[in-house]
């Protein structure tokens, strides 16, 4: 029993697991539609797989106390260049494909610029992101334009009501499972937590940070891709500073802490569920739309703040 | 800052500038290092350093901060190059390309920050940038691996009460175990241990004291040890060295020096730089 108890307060997504089930049954009780409607479950799906998709980057670098801030650009970014590519010719699927190497590719220049020029993330992407922005609004004329693809490809690719969620998931579970079992996961976190000591110890911390960067620019731009596929319109003030920092909060609600050295993809994929859950359950009570940010930004300081007492405790637990 | 010699100290009781090319290597030496140089743009950290390490002994770097402790540590391990001066393992000339060659050559340190990854556990960090994994595949395999690590601080007598608690929740005196414990692990012929008793209580102190005379004693690993405390230091190593900026000094056989004799020289710099100032 103490054995259990112990393993399991272990488990670092636990505080976390905790607050958005207290949130789920508080909102089911105030109102009975909220998770058991098909319609509202997938409303929810559609809030949660681009945060969670995003946060998968943001974690990644967060956990070597970096930050990707032009993550949210990158995501408008990305359908442009694959529409693009489909009008120069290539077919939809190698178009997505290009696409993505387009995204990763901002993600290597945020991280060279970042590891080789040792400029502090939070600077390198912040010009990145009016860079982005600007160059956008450039290319696509400020219009918005339709997506091209065979029925089949846009329903696997977003169309379909769960697709995006479908991704996330298993997104979230391969970098789940990459970060806790694989030589990249371990040294990922060891850089992070001890940058010197991980390079002491032979980990060649710069060039991880940069493919860390490059990751996380490829996730922002699948993301901004899936759901170009899933509304069929591809936007040009789509993403932006919102739905990064929205990554970056279900990140840190997720149990990553921003000054790095650890991190839980899982707890990050909770962690945005937890916000699209305060977002719709907010919304389906029926808030007023002046007050809903008031609401839903003291609900997620409060969040947070659940999270952060809950794991001290479950700290003092493991080691006692 | 002119390094103006100081009257009797340039010249350490044995010079190496006599075995340099006609008397053959003593069979004993495991690692010696001749007229090692090492430069950052105009600041010289070590200016002509030699040392040797026979087999099976533990040799004591003494020195105050700045004198070139860490840099001639970071020549030794592979993290950086010398400027100029030469480097021979078992006898034979070699340049360290790296870290990771200095351990393929047996060469391990510990480092006065330990390089552990706090949140991490003791196991990962036991086996850290040398995993266990499944073979063909980057994944780690976890089980084998903390099986190993409790075999492993079993092995060298060292207690810690889970091997997957995370490391930033132990003590000093644990943590640097753990550290000891990922050298010894890796099979190192050389451990290098950069102020192994740094901060630590008197208790755990003797602990790791304890730890080092133990590895000594199993007779596969030759030792070297920066420290800040001469009578420590004299406890455990077979000859000590110390090095005041980035020289060495004075060398000794543990026995035959004492800690007032070390005072005396150490004193004797303090001396020099304060006549310095007031004549300037």
């Amino acid at each position: 029993m103490a054995r259990t108890i112990n393993s399991m307060l272990r488990w670092r997504e636990l505080s976390v697991i905790v607050v958005a089930v207290v949130l789920a049954i508080y909102f089911q009780i105030a109102n009975a539609n909220f998770l058991l409607s098909n319609a509202s479950l997938q409303n929810l799906s559609q809030f949660i797989a681009p945060v969670a998709l995003i946060a998968c980057g943001e974690v990644i670098l967060m956990i070597g106390g970096e930050i990707d801030l032009s993550a949210g650009m990158v995501y408008a970014l990305a359908p442009f260049l694959m529409y693009f590519l489909t009008r120069a010719g290539l077919p939809a699927p190698l178009a997505i494909v290009g696409a993505l190497a387009g995204a990763a590719a901002v993600g290597a220049v945020n991280g060279m610029v970042t590891v080789l020029l040792q400029v502090p993330s939070f600077v390198t992407t912040l010009g990145m992101l009016f860079l982005l922005n600007g160059l956008t609004l450039t290319i696509s004329g400020g219009t918005p334009v339709g997506v091209d693809a065979s029925p089949t490809l846009a329903f696997i690719m977003g169309r379909g009501g769960y697709a995006e969620f479908v991704w996330a998931a298993l997104v979230v579970l391969v970098m789940h499972f990459m970060l806790r079992n694989t030589r990249w996961g371990l040294h990922t976190i060891a850089a992070g937590a001890n940058p010197v000591g991980a390079s002491e110890a032979g980990i060649r911390t710069r060039e991880l940070k940069m493919v860390n960067f490059v990751i996380s620019g490829a996730l922002a731009g699948l993301t901004g891709i899936l759901e170009a596929f899933r509304i069929s319109s591809i936007d040009p003030t789509a993403g932006g500073t919102h739905i990064m920092f929205l990554a970056v909060a279900a990140a840190v609600i997720g149990g990553t802490p921003l000054a790095g050295g650890s991190g839980t993809i899982a707890g990050a994929m909770i962690g945005a569920m937890v916000l699209g859950i305060l977002n719709d359950g907010f919304t389906l009570i029926g808030i007023n739309a002046f007050t809903f940010d008031l609401i839903l930004g003291g609900a997620i300081l409060v969040a947070m703040l659940c999270n952060i007492l809950i794991g001290r405790y479950r700290r003092r637990m493991a080691v006692s | 800052m002119t390094h103006t010699p100081i009257a009797g100290l340039r010249a350490p009781p044995t010079t190496y500038a006599a075995l340099d090319g006609a008397e053959p290597l003593a069979v004993t030496d495991l690692l010696r290092a001749e007229n090692i140089v090492k430069t950052f743009g105009p600041v010289t950290a070590l200016n002509g350093v030699s040392l040797r390490l026979r087999r099976g002994e533990i040799l004591g770097i003494l020195g105050d901060n700045g004198a070139g402790k860490s840099t001639l540590m970071k020549i030794l391990t592979g993290y950086q190059p010398q400027s100029s001066g030469k480097l021979y393992i078992d006898g034979a000339e070699t340049a360290l390309r790296s870290v990771d060659h200095a351990r393929a050559l047996g060469i391990e340190c510990v480092y006065q920050d330990l390089a552990l990854a706090n949140s991490l556990s003791v196991y990962h960090n036991i086996f850290l940038n040398r995993e266990i994994l499944y073979p063909g595949f980057h994944i780690l395999n976890n089980r084998a691996m903390r099986r190993e690590a409790i075999r492993c601080l079993e092995e060298i007598g060292v207690y810690i009460p889970s091997v997957d608690a995370e490391v930033g929740a132990l003590s000093g005196g644990q943590r640097q175990a753990i550290a000891i414990a990922r050298a010894v692990h890796a099979r190192a012929r050389i451990l290098l241990l950069d102020e192994p008793l740094a901060a630590m209580g008197a208790r755990e102190a003797a602990l790791i004291i304890d730890l080092i005379l133990r590895l000594k004693a199993e007779g596969n690993m030759s030792i070297i040890m920066i420290m800040h405390n001469y009578a420590q230091t004299l406890d455990i190593a077979d000859r000590i060295m110390l090095m005041q900026r980035g020289q060495v000094t004075y060398e000794s056989d543990a026995r035959s020096t004492s800690v007032p004799e070390l005072m005396t020289i150490v004193r004797r710099e303090y001396q020099h730089f304060q006549t310095h100032k007031e004549s300037a």
